[in-house]
């Protein structure tokens, strides 16, 4: 069986590691390659193991010094005073060994789906192993060391000439591929997450809408905390319909952090996994509509591994590949037998959450309403802009 | 953090000759809404607003109507003495200044009087946002506190132990007489066992809260 979609995966991205204990682990990768594979839903031709980024390839976003310190710091010859300026050594970015190659390796995960995708030999591609969307030009940030997504933003525009629309769903603001771009008007930027006001990284705000040229490109939705299912996929569904209208990119990518759970433990949003069945599906049907599929979808935060992550993540390859009626089944059997001694939680049985898995939030239309007000706000500039053009 | 470090220097300026009409045009055309007037020697000698500006102009149902008025030099209708800071004035000095005399803008001069530059609310603003430190990849963690010293040394110590960095800190009276509220602002994406150590000494934190519902 022949997919129109590419599986960027190998064991070797789980090299990306900065301790036991560290929330951010990449065993989610297995995780969901082996939930997917039980499932009978990928074929080894659709594997693509991932490429190492070069520093040329790096540089293209991160400052030369940088990549040097995070090599030196691999290696163990990097002081802790000048890790410390560089944003690693640190609680969220401890060093660890061989961390530029580790860190390389995701980067070339996403240019490998880049390229599947722009050169047509797939319309879509898939590299849970990115997405590090907090990774700054010369200083590492929360739990993220390059920048994997802004990099290969860059590397489009150089390769491909392409006009790219970025969409985060990660319950953090994605400021590092924001602030990329801010002044460019050939890349535009959404990112839907939990406000900043008391979450990390703290900006997101609905007014930070780009400078200069790239003024009205940059788009920021903050919810409201315990945000639930149906506000969050109203916020989604109508920014990202109007927002593309008026861009008219010619590839996607899209960030799919899967830290807005209820089960997260990192933030405070409160929908279900029923919301990372549906971003896939408008992604992709939206990217047939204006980019030709064109498609490349990385991962992202997302730190309750086991009942959230394998989930929510498989669901974005079963849309890829036109196979999410295997949703309606349970998780396949194999997949809990294998996993269940090693969780320190209760796998979930079935694809979709229980309705009675977290107590009623009190005020929840005060919430929708004021995820609506911020909608409008953020929409503002893009519709009067829409009204001006001559139809 | 003092105004000469925070201050646009170099400000546009006018002398007193100028007309209305071109202070106007200056004033539309760098979206400022003060321009200090200056003589020769670059001595302030007064200052102009958006407002003194459109008390000047004829309403918009008689554009036509006293256009000779525009021509005047703005001397006639500048606003002086000028309430003026000095460059090596605190910038908490000039926030009062600015709020005791309910106006948006200082000019800044030494003591020659010479036009230094120019001090907004626009700065004064952009001020606080950076003391906030929201400007930085931080999360929020806010602390009640009784009002008794130590307090401030006691959470930080947590931070210290921890080694996170701290890229703020507010305090802040509580709406309960003799309470405190301690916001940080730390360099950590998962702030969870500093708050779980904080819980651990008796205090409380503030978690965010359910819009509508007070504490």
């Amino acid at each position: 069986m022949k997919h129109h979609a590419s599986f960027v995966y190998s064991e070797e991205q789980l090299s990306y590691k900065f301790s036991e204990d560290h929330p951010f682990n990449h065993l989610r990768l297995t995780l969901t390659y082996d939930l997917l594979k039980r499932l009978g839903t990928i074929d080894t031709s659709d594997i693509h193991p991932p490429r190492m980024a070069t520093d040329e390839e790096i540089a293209l976003f991160h400052d030369k010094p940088y990549i040097d310190a995070i090599k030196a710091a691999g290696e163990g010859n990097l002081s802790r005073g000048i890790a410390n300026n560089y944003g690693i050594g640190t609680e969220d970015t401890p060093i660890f060994s061989n961390m530029h190659e580790a860190a390389a390796l995701l980067v070339g995960g996403t240019l490998t789906a880049v390229d599947l995708v722009m050169e047509g030999k797939s319309k879509h591609a898939l590299n849970m192993g990115g997405g590090l969307h907090h990774g700054f030009r010369g200083k590492a940030s929360g739990f993220c060391i390059y920048n994997d997504s802004s990099i290969a933003i860059e590397y489009i525009r150089r390769h491909y000439g392409a006009k790219v629309l970025y969409v985060d769903t990660d319950a953090h603001h994605g400021d590092g591929v924001q602030w990329a771009f801010y002044d460019d008007p050939d890349v535009c930027t959404l990112s839907i997450h939990e406000t900043g006001r008391y979450l990390f990284p703290g900006t997101g705000d609905v007014t930070e809408k780009g400078s200069g040229q790239g003024y009205g490109f940059s788009i920021n939705i903050p919810v409201d905390a315990f945000t639930e299912d149906e506000s969050f996929l109203e916020n989604y569904e109508k920014s990202f319909r109007e927002i593309i209208d008026f861009f008219k990119p010619d590839v996607l990518i899209t960030q799919n952090g899967a830290d807005a759970h209820y089960y997260d433990p990192l933030t405070h949003l409160s929908t279900s996994i029923n919301v990372y069945h549906h971003i896939p599906r408008l992604a992709h049907k939206l990217a047939h509509e204006y980019c030709d599929g064109k498609w490349i979808a990385v991962g992202g935060g997302g730190y309750d591994m086991w009942r959230v992550v394998p989930r929510a993540w498989a669901m974005i390859w079963l849309e890829m590949t036109e196979q999410t009626h295997l949703l309606e089944q349970p998780l396949p059997q194999s997949w809990h037998s294998a996993w269940e001694l090693k969780a320190p939680v209760h796998l979930p049985q079935t694809w979709l959450d229980p309705e009675n898995m977290y107590p009623a939030i009190p005020r929840r239309s005060e919430i929708t309403d004021k995820n609506r007000k911020t909608l409008e706000k953020a929409l503002y500039h893009i519709r009067n802009e829409q009204r001006k053009k001559p139809n | 953090m003092l105004v000469e470090e925070i201050m646009q220097s170099n400000p546009i300026h006018i002398s007193d000759g100028t007309t209305i009409e071109t202070a106007m045009d200056l004033i539309h055309q760098h979206k400022i809404r003060h321009i200090p007037v200056v003589d020769s020697s670059h001595i302030l000698k007064g200052i102009v607003s958006d407002r003194d500006i459109r008390d000047a102009s004829p309403s918009i149902f008689h554009v036509n109507e006293f256009k000779e008025d525009m021509k005047r030099p703005v001397s006639t209708i500048m606003k002086y003495p000028v309430i003026t800071a000095h460059p090596l004035d605190f910038i908490e000095e000039a926030a009062v200044i600015l709020y005791e005399n309910d106006i948006s803008a200082l000019p800044v001069v030494e003591d020659d009087d010479k036009l230094k530059g120019i001090l907004t609310e626009t700065e004064v603003l952009h001020t606080l946002v950076r003391l906030t430190g929201a400007h930085q990849p931080s999360s929020r963690i806010e602390v009640k506190v009784s009002n008794v010293p130590g307090q401030l040394a006691a959470i930080s110590s947590i931070f210290k132990e921890a080694q996170v960095n701290v890229t703020s800190v507010l305090v802040y009276p509580g709406t309960i007489p003799n309470t405190k509220f301690l916001t940080f602002r730390v360099q950590t994406m998962d702030p969870r066992q500093l708050i779980h150590n904080i819980e651990k000494l008796g205090y409380e934190t503030k978690w965010p809260r359910v819009p509508g519902l007070n504490e």
